[in-house]
This record gives structure tokens, sequence and C-alpha cells, in this order.
């Protein structure tokens, strides 16, 4: 069955690839959709086997993939309740995604192309989750890279699609640099990559120091902070974060899909599915922790001015991934995933609403040229209403009575002023701050898109209509799960049927005791995000339904911070700058400078002039240089035949 | 059957292709149909007997296999051939892409076609020479008799500036293989003989060592190419025809790695663990350096002539590292780089051949008209880039974590590798393939046909079966190298003890 799970989604991506063309658009469509459909439920069979169920940890070998001395990679699957977590959300993330694209990519010519990235993104997700192994879980890493890569370029007749693409594939691989050296690492210590090996022995090599750079380092620290490179790229944390919000020059389900719910969580499963490593690291945490509270932060303020509404969105989940990084910080690894699968389920929600809301207007993604549409598309406002309460977390608390980011998130708040670590203060502060604008700009973007004059161009406003049920059913799905995952999972991911629910696939140190803290701490922490979401959100009635005129003069009064937020930080310019500007400039000086100024100046080009004039002074072997070069061979081989000739007597 | 000398045959049958070719007279268009088919057929019997030789090979016998022996040259130097794991698969990559080569250039070559394949046989004979020689004379005359076909090739059907860059070919191996010469000399003075096997259980005096490891290393840094003696390959790769650099980047590259596999580390391994750290330091320079060149270039067949200067770095680096991982990497480096830079430049190829020319700013928006080279070409773009999956990866992969367990700085600056190279290779692909198909001159341009196809689509095969299951040629290389490494490491603690000894 895991097989199937795994392999059903190549098996689309093969079709789709190679027969896509022949098969025609609709059968490619169904095909790769009906395979994902039929994984999804087998994830629900697994999960509820696995996961709520008894079924035991298992591991399904397949085949031997690298083998080098001591190194033996096998691609195999690894079982526990974290895998089928992860293959729930994604392969029924994935199937509602391929369902929706049915309707949403109708008028494309390469349709029968994206379902196959689609199932290709599905199975190197798939393989990173289910990775029994460091090397595997690599894979799926750069798999997903590669997929996210064609999809964010999907229309390549658009030069910043391509330049998006680009961007995304090239600051993953900034982040992928560190994995590499972390598994390097890795395999150092432990003699193997493979997840039961490095558990085993992990406690045992908790004080080793590793030669690393010169420097004797702490080896957990090291190996850690290494491979937490890889987790921050591709989970768009603040400093690797730039490529997301530019990610969103692709297709709206892919945003939804790869964007949103499942690709950019790879980091955050990759520090859980580790947890055993970074429990023994506490300087390791640190940064995690600190890492994922200033991405929180720093997302949010951004996500506060955007006028696009897929960056609005996609700073929405570079913060709510912030949120994550925090609660793997503090060790809370069970709110972590809890938090990663909800999110899963509303962000997929709100992306695919804006996407039925972009199909609404005829491709207008900017919500200054929107408004009013709650009286023409009610269903798709309804879908993002729930959507925006799952985000912003409402629900009544000191209960588990809530949508789903209620029940996760506030854990993670909670957690993070229960935690004892150095960071925690810290991310406890930057979280609730967040939780604020959190409430804000998702009440904006609700107010600025439905409410409110309605500004579309004339033409636009002619076409607006509600989109067809094969996009509004799976719609309608992840808003049944945005609404109850919360409360219905609740008390397995992060309560009191913890240890049952896990069985151990999340490992926590004997004197972290986060979870337990979490429960008791004072009512004023329990009320702190409900108040901030109440305060975001009577700020942004003012703001964009009561006084509008109020936002645009602060814009004014405050300009130096309006300009700093609406330009990201300014870190594109930065990046730009340094490493592009950098890399190119040193590229054409080493050539023009170093290969062609000094190296053949001083070198071919040097000597050459010698040769040429002598040889036309000579003016005798004109006749070309191969002859001059065979008849040098021929005088070397001569003298080396005379010379065992006349010593062949000798030996 | 057994008795039969199966590596002589492999070795000499190109040449017998030659001479019939020879026998073909006038230069009709049904003549020049006949020398090209007589060549492609040349070579895939020489594959499929190739084939033969693998199969016999029996990759749990560390030794040389299939070993034949033929006085020759008085009693000390002889014809010796003979295969072993690190060698046999540089064997099986040429007699494979020779097929490749000659197919590429039945329609892109008119003139003297007669000569052109002449000079593309006699290179494949020399080429499975260098790989079987067991005689350092033999090996040396294989090895430098080689260049003279390719050097024809690069000066009479290459580009415009053809006899600049044969003319810098010549000048940088004629000053490496001087040396070589002088270091075959005072072997032979040395242990009295030229027989490898022999040679591999000589231990040289560690003075000897060092100036005998620096001979040949002038031999083959230039044939890797190393930085920095490494500008002629940019300039006879833009030079060379499709085939020429197909050839050149698949396999003449590869006789710089095996040389260090087969003469530097098993005859001087004292001296090899010295200059270990020159190695790293090139190796790292290599990478970084050349692949920042690599971003500027403008030219198509430069920059990936410049990605192959840095992939050679991580062999280097990884077959220096003596280490399992290192050196079985850097052998799997050399095959997947075979194949993937043969199938970039036979890809280049393809759009030349319609275009007749290079420049990147030329191209644009090919996917619009031609989805099937656009699909392969990212195909081979990813595994250059090394992307786990493709071929490309494993070997980089390898080296680096074999390097890791020596010298980390040296890890971590080729590791840096895997950005550069996805910037340059995606910028490239992104100039060539995306983008509106704008420029009036490639609205007509057409997708690949037939033959080319039936060209690539092989090669984009081994380059995601190899990436996902590498284990057919690592199976091979393993116990070949495991051996190399054990004798290495007795080598250096004997030395160890003589110098302990001696104090």
């Amino acid at each position: 069955m895991y097989s199937a799970i795994l392999f059903l989604p190549l098996i689309g991506f093969l079709i789709a690839g190679f027969f896509g063309r022949t098969l025609g658009h609709k059968a490619s469509e169904i095909i790769t959709s009906t395979l994902l459909v039929i994984a999804a439920l087998l994830s629900w069979i697994a999960f509820l086997s696995v996961g709520i169920g008894h079924g035991s940890p298992q591991t399904v070998n397949i085949l031997t993939w690298i083998s080098s001395g001591d190194l033996q990679i096998d691609w195999a699957i690894r079982v526990d309740t974290l895998t089928v977590v992860m293959l729930v959300v994604v392969n029924t993330i994935s199937a509602l995604v391929h369902i929706y694209s049915i309707g949403y990519m109708h008028a494309d010519p390469n349709r029968a192309r994206f379902f196959a990235y689609l199932s290709l993104f599905t199975f190197a997700m798939l393989s990173l989750v289910t990775a029994d192994n460091l090397l595997q879980m690599f894979f799926g890493w750069e798999g997903v890279g590669l997929a996210s890569y064609l999809l964010i370029g999907f229309w390549y007749q658009k030069p910043s699609a391509n330049a998006a693409a680009m961007k995304a594939f090239i600051v993953n691989r900034v982040g992928d640099f560190g994995f590499l050296l972390g598994l390097c690492g890795i395999y150092v210590l432990f003699d193997s990559v493979s997840f039961g090996n490095i558990f085993a022995n992990a406690d045992a090599m908790k004080d080793t120091t590793i030669h690393f750079l010169g420097q004797d380092l702490n080896a957990m620290t090291t190996i850690c902070l290494l491979l937490f490179m890889g987790a921050m790229g591709k989970s768009a944390q603040f400093l690797l974060h730039t490529w997301l919000p530019d990610a969103m020059e692709g297709p709206t389900p892919v945003s939804a899909l790869i964007h949103a719910a499942t690709m950019v969580t790879a980091g955050v499963f990759m520090v859980a599915r580790l947890s055993p490593l970074f429990e023994l690291s506490p300087t390791a945490l640190e940064v995690v922790t600190f890492i994922g509270a200033t991405t929180a932060f720093f997302a949010a303020t951004v996500g506060l001015v955007q006028n696009d509404i897929k960056r609005v969105i996609a700073y929405s989940t570079c913060s709510q991934l912030g949120y994550m990084f925090v609660a793997l910080g503090i060790g809370a690894y069970g709110a972590a995933v809890f938090h990663l699968f909800t999110h899963a389920f509303f962000k997929a929600l709100l992306f695919l609403g804006a996407g039925s809301v972009i199909h609404a207007v005829s491709d207008e993604q900017d919500m200054r040229r929107m408004g009013g549409l709650r009286k023409h598309i009610k269903l798709t406002y309804a879908m993002m209403l729930i959507g925006t309460f799952a985000l912003t977390g409402v629900g009544i608390p000191g209960t588990i009575l809530g949508f789903a980011g209620f029940n996760s998130k506030d854990a993670i708040i909670e957690s993070a002023f229960a935690a004892t670590n150095s960071m925690a203060n810290y991310a406890f502060a930057m979280t609730v701050i967040a939780a604020l604008f959190t409430s804000f700009y998702s009440w904006r973007l609700i107010f600025m898109t439905f409410h409110g004059r309605e500004r579309m161009s004339p033409d636009a406003k002619a076409h607006i209509h509600e989109s067809p049920a094969v996009m509004m059913v799976p719609l309608m799905v992840l808003a049944l799960g945005a609404i109850a995952a919360g409360m219905v999972f609740s008390s397995y991911f992060y309560g009191h049927a913890y240890d049952e629910f896990w069985k151990g696939a999340l490992f926590t140190g004997a004197e972290n005791e986060v979870m337990h803290e979490s429960h008791g701490v004072p009512v004023m922490v329990k009320l702190a995000p409900f108040g901030m979401m109440a305060i975001g959100f009577l700020v942004a009635v003012v703001f964009y339904l009561l006084s509008p005129v109020i936002p645009k003069r602060l814009a004014e009064r405050h300009n130096w911070l309006y300009r700093f937020l609406l330009n990201k930080w300014y870190f594109d310019e930065l990046y730009s700058f340094i490493f592009i500007r950098g890399a190119k400039g040193l590229g054409s000086l080493l050539w023009k400078r170093g290969d062609e100024g000094i190296i053949d100046r001083f070198g071919p080009n040097g000597i050459a002039a010698r040769v040429v004039a002598l040889t036309n002074r000579i003016n005798k072997l004109q006749t070309g240089y191969v002859y001059h070069y065979a008849f040098a061979m021929m005088i070397g081989v001569a003298i080396l035949i005379t010379y065992s000739m006349l010593s062949g007597g000798t030996h | 059957m057994s008795d039969w000398p199966l590596l002589s045959t492999v070795v000499f049958l190109p040449l017998v292709g030659a001479l019939m070719i020879l026998l073909v007279k006038g230069d009709t268009a049904i003549a020049r149909r006949n020398i090209t088919n007589v060549a492609l057929w040349t070579t895939v019997v020489t594959f499929l007997i190739s084939l033969l030789v693998l199969s016999q090979f029996d990759a749990d016998n560390p030794g040389f296999q299939m070993q034949e022996k033929a006085d020759w040259l008085g009693a000390s130097i002889s014809y010796r051939m003979g295969v072993d794991g690190i060698s046999i698969l540089f064997v099986i990559l040429t007699t494979a892409l020779m097929p490749a080569a000659i197919y590429a250039s039945r329609n892109s070559i008119t003139k003297r076609v007669k000569e052109y394949m002449i000079a593309f046989l006699v290179l494949e004979t020399m080429m499975i020479g260098v790989f079987c020689a067991l005689d350092l004379v033999l090996f040396y005359l294989f090895f430098e008799a080689g260049l003279i076909p390719m050097f024809l090739i690069i000066g009479i059907w290459g580009g415009q500036n053809r006899v600049y860059a044969s003319f810098k070919f010549f000048l940088y191996t004629l000053a490496g293989s001087v040396l070589m010469l002088l270091a075959v000399m005072a072997m032979y003075w040395d242990a009295g003989t030229t027989d490898i096997v022999t040679l591999l259980a000589h231990p040289f005096s560690q003075q000897m060592q060092i100036w005998l490891w620096l001979a040949f290393f002038a031999s083959f840094a230039v044939k890797m190419p190393m930085w920095p003696v490494h500008t002629w390959l940019p300039d006879a790769h833009v030079q060379a025809p499709t085939a020429g650099s197909v050839i050149l980047a698949a396999i003449l590259l590869k006789m710089g790695g095996y040389g260090f596999l087969r003469f530097s580390l098993p005859m001087f391994p004292v001296a090899s663990e010295m200059f270990a750290p020159l190695v790293y330091t090139l190796s790292v320079i290599a990478i970084i350096y050349t692949s920042l060149v690599a971003l500027a270039q403008q030219d198509i067949k430069k920059l990936i002539a410049y990605s192959s200067v840095a992939h050679m770095g991580y062999v280097t680096m990884g077959i220096f590292s003596m280490t399992q991982q290192g050196v079985q990497g850097g052998i799997f480096q050399m095959i997947s780089h075979g194949i993937v830079s043969g199938a970039l430049f036979l890809c280049v190829g393809v759009v030349y051949d319609r275009m007749h020319t290079r420049e990147i700013s030329a191209y644009g928006g090919l996917v619009n008209r031609m989805p099937v080279f656009a699909t392969l070409f990212m195909i081979f773009t990813m595994a250059n880039i090394g992307l786990p999956g493709t071929s490309g990866f494993v070997g980089e992969f390898l080296t680096i974590i074999g390097v890791f367990q020596v010298n980390t700085w040296v890890a971590l600056f080729a590791a840096t590798g895997v950005i550069l190279s996805a910037s340059y290779a995606l910028w490239l692909y992104r100039r060539i393939i995306f983008g509106k198909l704008e420029k009036e001159s490639l609205k007509g341009i057409l997708d690949m046909d037939a033959r080319e196809k039936l060209i690539l689509v092989p090669l984009a095969a081994l380059t995601i079966l190899f990436g996902f299951y590498p284990a057919p040629i690592q199976s091979i290389t393993a116990v070949a190298v495991e051996n190399l490494i054990n004798n290495y490491q007795a080598a250096l603690s004997a030395a160890d003890k003589l110098a302990l000894l001696a104090q």
C-alpha cells in the first residue's frame, strides 16, 4: 500500500508527461486526478491505522541506491506517524488541487504538461516525507525544487515568471549547500545516513566534537545548523525568504499546493524528523527559535501593505512558517506539526479562494482594482471568510472550540510562553505581535476584495462570475478541514493522546516539559492571541470600511516606513546588488583579466608569439603544426627505442 | 573463443574501418554516404564487441583481466593489453559515444568527409588503446598519437578561429607530453621495464617520486584540464565541430583523470600524498573560478566548456581524497560527465546546424517551436547542475562526501559549486529556451528529427537510469578502487617506516 501511495503520482506524471499530447488534455487531467484521489484515500487509511490506530511503524525497502565502501544508501519508505501525517497533508491537498485545476486551467493550451508537473511534484514531495535516510530526503528535497521551478515558470513566455523560477531554484540551492554539508557531517559522525542508525546512536554523540573548518566544534550543533540552513531555504525563512513572494508568478493552484501547503513546510518536517538530533543541541534550537520568530514578525509587517492578493497570502505563509519554527525551536515539535497540518488546509483554502477571485475578475490580482465582490461571488466569499477565521484563529479561549488555526497557533504562542529556551521570550513577543498583524492584513484582504466600492475595470465587471463546481467542491472540502481539523485532532497532535499518537516519531528529551507547561499558562497568556486578533480586526474595520482615508494619510505621514515595508525591507535590492551583480562582475573580471589577461597572455599566446616569430624566420616548416608535433613525438619515441636497445644488454 | 584477443580487436577494429574507407573512391554524394555508413557500422560493431568484453569482465577480481602480451621492442618494452575495474568503463564510454558522434556528423560535415571519418576512427583506436595499454611506452604512444587526429579535426573542420584554437591545444599538450616522456624514460631507467603491472609494484624512491609525479602531473593536468592550464579547452571546444567537441569533452578529458588513477596515485603514493593539498587548491579554484567565468559567457559552447572544467575539479578533488567514496565518485563523475557533456554538446549541435551561430543572444523562446529539444536539453541541464535522480548528482555527492572526510574546507568550497552551477546553467536555459519566440530568424526553426532523437534519447535514458540506479557502475569500480586504496595506504605506511629507520 505504501508503495502505491508513493508511486501512483509518479505513474500519473509518466503517463501525462510522455503521452499527454497523444491522449489529449481531458484524459491527462482525469488520469492524474484519479490516481491522486486514490493515493489520498490510501493515505487516510494509513493515517487511521498507523496514527490513530495501533499499526506499527515499519520500513519498506525498494532498491539499493548508492553503495560505496561503508556508505550504503537504499531507496526505502519509512512509515511512522510523522510520515502518515505528511502523507495525508500532501495527498489530500494535491488531489484537491488537481481537481480544482481542471476548472482553473481549462483554457490553457498546455494543460497536460501542467498536470504532469503537478503529479511530478507530488511524487517528489512524497519521496521526501517517506524517506528513510537523509540522502533520499535530499532527493525529494531537490525534486520538489525542480517541480517548483517548472511550475513557477509554467507560463514560460512571461519573463517575470522565468526570473522567479530561477530565483526560487537558486535561493533554494543556497540552503541545499548547507544541507549537503550537514549530510556529509552526519556520515562522518555516524558512518551512515539512514535515520534508524542515526537516531539509535545520537545520544552517544551528544558531546562529540567534529573538526570542521580548522576548528573543533560541537558536532551536533554544527550539523544541526548546517541542516537547518537547508530548512531555511526550503521554508523561506528570514534571509532566504526572497524567492517565495516571487514564486506567486506561477498559476494559483501551484501557489496553493507548493508554496503554501506542502513544499514550503518541508523544512519544518525536516527539523521535526530530526528532532532526536536537534533536541541534543540547545544552541541549534535557539537559532531555530530566533529565525522563526524573526520571520513571523518580519513577514507579517510586509504583508500589511502589499496590494497583490497573492503576495499578501504569500507573506502570510512565510509568517506562519515562522510560527512553526518557533514551535520547533522551543521543543514543541507536536505543536509545529499540528500547525503545519491545519495551516495546509486553511492556507490552501485561502489560495484557491484567491484563485477563484482572480478567475472572477478576469485575472486581475491587484486588490486596488477589486472591491464589493461579496455580492457577486457569494460562495467564494463564504469560503474566504472561513479561511480567514481559521488563519486569524477565531475560537473560544480556554476551550478547544474554534477554527483550525485557533488550536494550533495558540498552542504555539502558549508553548513559547512556557518554554525555557533563552529565545523563548523574544519568540513569545514576536508571535503575539505577529498575531495582531495577521488579523489586520487578513481582514484588510477581505475588505479590500469583497467590500467597499467596486473598482474593477468596466470590462472585468461585466464578466464577473462564480467559479464552476469543479473548483468550488475542493474549496468546500478544504473549508471543512479549516473548520474542524483543529478541534478533531488537537488532543492527538499536542494533547493528552500525544504519546499514543506519535509513538516516538517525535523525540523529546527527558527534561522537555514544554507541552505540559503550556497547558497551564496564565489566563492572560491564553487571552493574548484572542485579544490581538480582535484588535487587528477592529483596526481593519476602521481603516478599510469606516474611513478609508486613514491608511492613505498614515502612509503619507510615515512615508519612509511605508516604502520600507512595501519594498519588503529592500532585501531584493540588497541581494541583487551584492550577489547577482557581484557574481556577474567577478565572472567577467576573471574571464577577461584572469583567463585572457594573465594566463593566455603569459602562457600560450606569449609562447605562440615567440614560436611564430621563430618559424617565420626559419620559414621552412610552415606546412602545419601537426607535423611539428608528430615530428617531435617521433623523435621522442626514437630516442626511447634507441635507448632501450642500447641498454637492453645491461639489464 | 577465450583465446581470441578481444581487447586488441576492440582497439584495432576502428583502424580496419578506416582502411575500408580509404578504399572508397570519389567524392560524390553516394560515396560520402557510403563512407559515413562504413564509419557508423564500424563504431557500432566495436561497441557491441566492447560489450562482450564487459560481459566477460569479473568485477570481483581487482587485477587486470583479459591480458594480452606480445613481444615488441626487445625484451623490456612489449605489447601488453588488459583492463581492470577502473579502465573498463572508459573503454565502454568511448565505444558507446563514438556511434553518436559519427551519426551526429552525418549532415553537418560536407567537405572532406573521407578524411574526417578516418580521423575519427583513428582517434577511436588511440583512445581505446590508452585505456587498455599495460605498457608505459604503448600508453604513451596512444596517449600522444590520439592528439593528432583531434588536432586535425579542430584545425580542418573547425570554425573561423580554428588555427588559433588548434595551436593553443598543441602548445599546452606539447609542454605536458615532453615532460611525461622524460618521466617515462626515467622510470624505465629505474625499474628496467615499462610493464605497468610490474611498475605498480616497483618502489620508487621518494625523491624520484616527486619528480615523476610532477612530470606526469604536467601532462594530466593539461588534459583534465585543471586550472590554470585550462584555457585551451574553451577555445578548442568553440572551434571544434560538434562531434569533435563531444569526443573532446566526453573522452579526451577523462584521460587525465585516468592517468592520475593509473600512474600518479599507485606508483607515486608518497608524492601524491605530499601534493594532495596542491591538487585540492587547484580543484577548488577550478570549481569556483570557472563557474563564475561560465556565468559571464555569451557563447553556448564556451559556457559548457567552462562548466566542464568546473566538473573536472570535482573529479581531481575526489580522486586525491583517496577515500572509497571520493575515488569511486571521481570515476562516476567522469563517466557521467562523459554522457552529460557529450549530450550537451550534441544539443548545441542540433541548434547550430539550424542557425549556424553559437551566440546565446541569437536564441530565445525555442520551447515554442522545439518542445522535444527543450525537454531533452532540460534533462541534461539538470544533470549538469547535479540534480538528484540524474547521474550528475551521484558523482558530485560522492566526491564531496569523500573529500569532507579528509578536509572540510575543500568540501565547503566545492559545495558552493552547487549554487554556482545552478546559476549559470539555468540562466543559459532561460536565455535560449524560455521566453517568447520573437526573433525573425527563429520563426521557422524545426524540432528534432528522428536521427537526432535516436542519438539523444538513449543518452537521456542513461542519465536518469544511473541517477536512480548507479549500481552497474559502482559495482564494477568497487573492488578495483578498494585495491587501489589499500595498496596506497600500504605504500604510505611502508614509506613511513623507512623514514623512521633512516633517522
